[in-house]
């Protein structure tokens, strides 16, 4: 290892790391509130969740620092061998993992319980980048690499889905963004966005009237527009699949879906209206994050999530000891400083000169966001009940870990970036 | 696009999401406040403080009634977790069929909710309570609560004490929101009259919970937080050997014993026969166990002291002889003579003419039915009916016809007639003395109760007034506040007239009917009664007071269908009496245990019959 492979703190992204630090430690502070006790107050007990929150911070900074310390080609030459080790460690959760709350997503490590999912994100990111930044790989063009690099993606999720973790799934999702980047054209966004809007519809109403309804829509459109033979195959094609897939998203929600899973999107659709039983939890946390007012109730004053009104307050609903504790103020202090990060790793994305170093930037914006909107959005209502946890901010080791991981290895890679006139990888 | 263009796009992304998630908060956190009281309602919990419930002691501070803890079995339904059904059904000894109907049952009551920690078997017993609290983690949500019932020392005096139980709808709604279901109310005796002084007053606690309903702390450090007052100790007048003694004596019979300190109306003993054990009105069975007191035919809960009028029969002598002196128709002088009668009315035979201090010695019935007759064809009067009415005044000043005003629920009014009464059933001056002459000596149309016999003792002992008694004697320790029990109602007989009636009472004991009631070293004034009653066999009736200078007591016994007065009335009030004046009643051990071993009731007549068959 030659000297000049060696990071110089001058090159290292001071912003994204006091923004860490920032949100990792308001993340203890928030974790320490959600179980502080006024009759028994504590002030260190490394068995209570804020202590080990604690270990686990310290361990992720040593990893964190030796990211810093490894020499930048390490990431690139180790992708797929990390891909693989993670894929490998998926499958063996299948057969030998622990089952906590109906996901058998864990493997005990000495005490400490550890999800690989969590681990299969970056997991994920660096085999992907890896693959795109190959030599003549061309992914607008090549049907074949589009191909394969979707199955990077799937590969993850579908064990993971074997697992009984949705969420966690789901946050795979995010690489749609990445590919969208990378040249994944804009209407297959677009298209999406519109599947996800007409899955929602096809929960709320019968899915017959809404194939209906696209027939006269199709009908419509192609009486108004010019018709020509492509105009009508492409409408048609359109409104089979579509019809297609709003029966088949019934058919997956009334015969795949978990019963809990079921009554927790018609909670949120305002199908059932459930205070005691599936939307119980969100109606505790809207109502923590409610009587928070204009500035907070202060710290260890939030009496819902110290008297644990609201469930899960320390992992996937720590957002409302936010919003209860420090109120709107606080609230959108968060949600700025929050996309300030995102902001700053995008422009750190784009400023790289290695493929490479782009697209795993840009896993790391994509996985963070898609977080960021699950999480915050489902303690406000407006997102289903999905257990994933805000990136720095949750309880939990393997979680706080991952995220630390997937930062630093992005930080680590962005501080190298003069190097890369010297590389001869590209 | 361009790769400007797409970094763009997801900027827009993060960007709108942010905004519109801020909208979210400031909707959530600024425009609508209502989530600031849903988080209020979510952790303040008002809590009822229960006071502890007075105890009761007796005259001299011998306690009688106190709390105990019982245990409730409570359940929050939301809780409950993994619940073996059929362990549970075995440590509380109750099938499954009872268990869910127990369930169906709480689900119809009113305010039910799975949240909200419910009752779901009163009055568990101690080991049920010990086996439960052993296996409280695998019955989650389950779980005991204390609170207090009553317990009594003795099991005496049921009829003055009465009982606690859970407060009806009406109570409720009468209480003005005071009381709520399943709080604890008395329901009979002192419990029931002096309820507000026994309750105390509820306090409020206002807590915070968390979100398993599990105390936190005090809301505010406790600022809106109101003390629970604790209910006032009460001393009953009654004597608890005195009233113990009572319920021994009367034993197997039916009746009525009623003791009174003249001086102040403070009643020493009421024992109205057959009793119950007040343990028996506690806990879990209460319901049963009041059915089957209800349903007893010798009917046990009747408190016959206050509520049962009898004929007086000869006690009434006694003021017969008061009122004919002070009408002017009689003076210690009168002789009449005795002819084994007189009219219709006979008489046993003794030693004829008689005055008025002999004929009361010994019960002559034809003497008095002279004075009755006298004192209606009063010459002083216009009309019988004036006369009479002087009469029924006369008898009303003793305490008669009326309820007295004692401190229990259901005292009875006895019988006293107007003239208008006989107007109606004879017609206007179709009757006259002769027509009502039986009411002479203590029969016809007269009702008594015990308490009332007693009384009109204490009025003759206090040679004039009696003072309406009572059975509460101190309120946390000062004396009872009702001013009806501190003043004197004097009867319209002047004080000077009592001198020969009591010389009369006095001989009855020493060397008339009465002979057995005598306290060797105590001057006893009583007067026997042996009431005819329709119904069946004579009422034994005996009343008296001692001693006679600065009289300590006075008391009346009523012996249903047991024949003379002196036979089992007067040994039992002279028991009672040398109980109180001197501690003991083992003097005359014949007496006692003739009285003990009698056995008058018709249970035991069939009893007996069956055997002898």
């Amino acid at each position: 290892m030659t000297q000049q492979q060696l990071p110089k703190p001058s090159r290292i992204d001071w912003l994204t790391l006091l923004l860490y630090y920032i949100f990792v430690v308001a993340g203890l502070l928030c974790v320490y509130a959600s179980v502080y006790k006024e009759t028994n107050p504590m002030i260190w007990d490394t068995n209570m969740n804020y202590g080990k929150q604690l270990i686990w911070i310290g361990i992720s900074t040593t990893i964190g620092l030796m990211i810093l310390l490894v020499d930048e080609k390490f990431f690139y030459a180790f992708a797929y061998p990390i891909y693989v080790i993670t894929i490998v460690l998926l499958i063996l959760v299948l057969f030998a993992g622990t089952t906590v709350k109906g996901s058998s997503s864990w493997i005990e490590l000495g005490g400490f319980r550890v999800q690989p999912a969590e681990f299969a994100k970056f997991g994920t990111a660096l085999a992907l980048a890896r693959f795109l930044s190959g030599y003549n790989v061309n992914f607008e063009k090549d049907r074949k690499i589009q191909l394969l690099s979707s199955a990077i993606i799937i590969l993850p999720m579908v064990i993971i889905l074997l697992q009984n973790e949705t969420g966690s799934t789901l946050v795979f999702t995010a690489f749609i963004f990445v590919l969208f980047r990378e040249g994944l054209p804009g209407w297959i966004l677009f298209a999406g966005f519109l599947l996800a809007i007409l899955a929602v519809l096809a929960l709320l109403i019968k899915p017959l009237y809404i194939i209906i309804g696209l027939v006269v829509l199709a009908a419509l459109f192609l009486f108004l527009v010019k018709r020509t033979r492509y105009l009508i195959l492409i409408t048609l094609v359109v409104v089979v699949i579509s019809g297609f897939m709003v029966s088949s998203i019934d058919y997956v929600f009334e015969n795949v879906m978990q019963a809990h899973q079921r009554t927790r999107i018609n909670v949120l659709l305002g199908k059932e209206v459930d205070i005691k039983g599936a939307g119980y939890n969100v109606q505790q946390s809207k109502i923590a994050i409610g009587s928070g007012g204009l500035w907070g109730k202060g710290f260890l004053q939030g009496t819902q999530n110290k008297f644990r009104f609201v469930p899960e307050q320390s992992t996937d609903f720590i957002f409302c000891t936010i919003g209860e504790e420090y109120g709107f103020a606080g609230s959108v202090l968060f949600i700025f400083l929050y996309i300030l990060l995102l902001w700053r790793l995008l422009k750190m994305a784009e400023r790289q000169r290695q493929k490479f170093n782009r697209i795993y930037g840009y896993s790391v914006v994509c996985i963070l966001f898609f977080h960021f909107v699950i999480n915050v959005g489902m303690t406000l209502g407006l997102m289903p009940v999905i257990g994933i946890p805000l990136p720095f901010f949750s309880y939990g080791g393997s979680a706080l870990l991952s995220f630390t991981i997937l930062l630093f290895i992005f930080i680590r890679l962005d501080a190298n970036r003069v190097n890369e006139l010297h590389s001869s990888l590209e | 696009m361009n790769n400007f263009g797409k970094q763009r796009v997801l900027l827009i992304i993060f960007i709108s999401v942010a905004l519109i998630y801020i909208a979210r908060l400031f909707y959530l956190q600024v425009v609508d406040d209502s989530y600031v009281y849903f988080a209020q309602s979510n952790v303040l919990q008002e809590q009822t403080i229960y006071p502890a419930r007075g105890l009761i002691y007796d005259r001299n501070g011998e306690l009688l009634v106190y709390n105990d803890a019982i245990y409730d079995l409570s359940v929050i339904p939301e809780q409950i977790k993994n619940l073996d059904t059929f362990a549970f059904c075995k440590v509380l000894n109750i099938t499954k069929e009872e268990f869910i109907s127990t369930f169906a049952r709480l689900r119809r009551q009113k305010g039910y909710s799975p949240w909200k920690p419910i009752v779901f078997q009163r009055q568990i017993t101690i080991p049920t309570y010990a086996a439960f609290q052993e296996r409280l983690y695998d019955f989650q949500g389950f779980f005991p609560e204390v609170r207090t019932d009553r317990k009594y020392k003795h099991s005496n005096a049921a009829h003055v004490m009465g009982y606690i139980g859970e407060v009806t709808d009406k109570d409720i709604d009468k209480s003005d929101g005071y009381y709520r279901m399943g709080d604890f109310i008395g329901i009979s005796g002192v419990e029931r009259i002096y309820e507000k002084d026994l309750g105390g007053i509820k306090g409020t606690r206002y807590v915070l919970v968390d979100s398993k309903n599990r105390t936190q702390g005090r809301y505010k450090k406790g600022e809106f937080d109101t003390p629970a007052v604790a209910g006032r100790n009460i001393n009953l007048s009654i004597d608890q050997q005195l009233q113990a003694l009572g319920e021994e004596l009367m034993v197997n019979k039916i009746g009525s014993v009623v003791a009174i300190e003249p001086r102040t109306g403070e009643v020493l003993a009421l024992v109205s026969s057959p009793t119950y054990d007040p343990n028996l009105l506690v806990g879990r069975d209460r319901g049963n166990k009041y059915m089957e007191l209800l349903r007893d035919k010798d009917k046990p809960l009747f408190n016959r002291t206050i509520s049962a009028p009898y004929p007086p029969g000869s006690i009434f002598k006694v003021i017969m002889s008061l009122m004919g002196q002070q009408e002017q128709v009689l003076t210690p002088a009168t002789t009449y003579g005795c002819h084994r009668g007189y009219l219709f009315v006979g008489c046993h035979p003794h030693n004829s003419p008689l005055a008025l201090r002999g004929a009361i010695a010994v019960s002559c019935n034809a003497y008095f039915c002279q004075v009755y007759r006298s004192m209606i064809n009063n010459p002083k009067y216009k009309h019988v009916e004036d006369a009479y009415n002087a009469f029924y005044n006369n008898v009303y000043s003793f305490g008669m016809g009326h309820p007295l005003g004692i401190d229990l629920y259901g005292e009875g009014p006895g019988v006293l007639k107007k003239a208008t009464y006989f107007d109606k059933l004879y017609g206007r001056y179709h009757w006259q003395a002769l027509t009502t002459l039986s009411m002479g000596i203590g029969q016809g149309e007269l009702g008594i109760t015990p308490l009332q016999m007693a009384n009109a003792t204490a009025a003759v002992a206090n040679r004039g007034y009696y003072i309406t008694p009572h059975i509460v004697k101190k309120i946390n320790n000062k004396a009872n506040p009702n001013p009806e029990y501190n003043k004197k109602h004097w009867t319209t007989i002047d004080t000077s007239y009592f001198g020969i009636v009591i010389d009369g009472m006095q001989d009855v004991v020493e060397h008339g009917t009465a002979y057995v009631a005598r306290i060797p070293g105590i001057e006893v004034c009583g007067k026997t009664g042996t009431a005819q009653n329709p119904h069946g066999k004579d009422h034994s009736i005996f009343f008296a007071f001692a001693p006679r200078v600065n009289p300590k007591i006075a008391i009346a016994v009523v012996v249903e269908n047991a024949g003379f007065g002196a036979t089992w009335a007067a040994p039992i009030a002279s028991l009672m009496m040398e109980q109180y004046l001197t501690g003991r009643h083992d003097t005359r051990k014949y007496i006692y245990e003739r009285m003990i071993k009698g056995n008058l009731t018709h249970k035991n007549d069939t009893a007996t019959a069956t055997k002898t068959k």
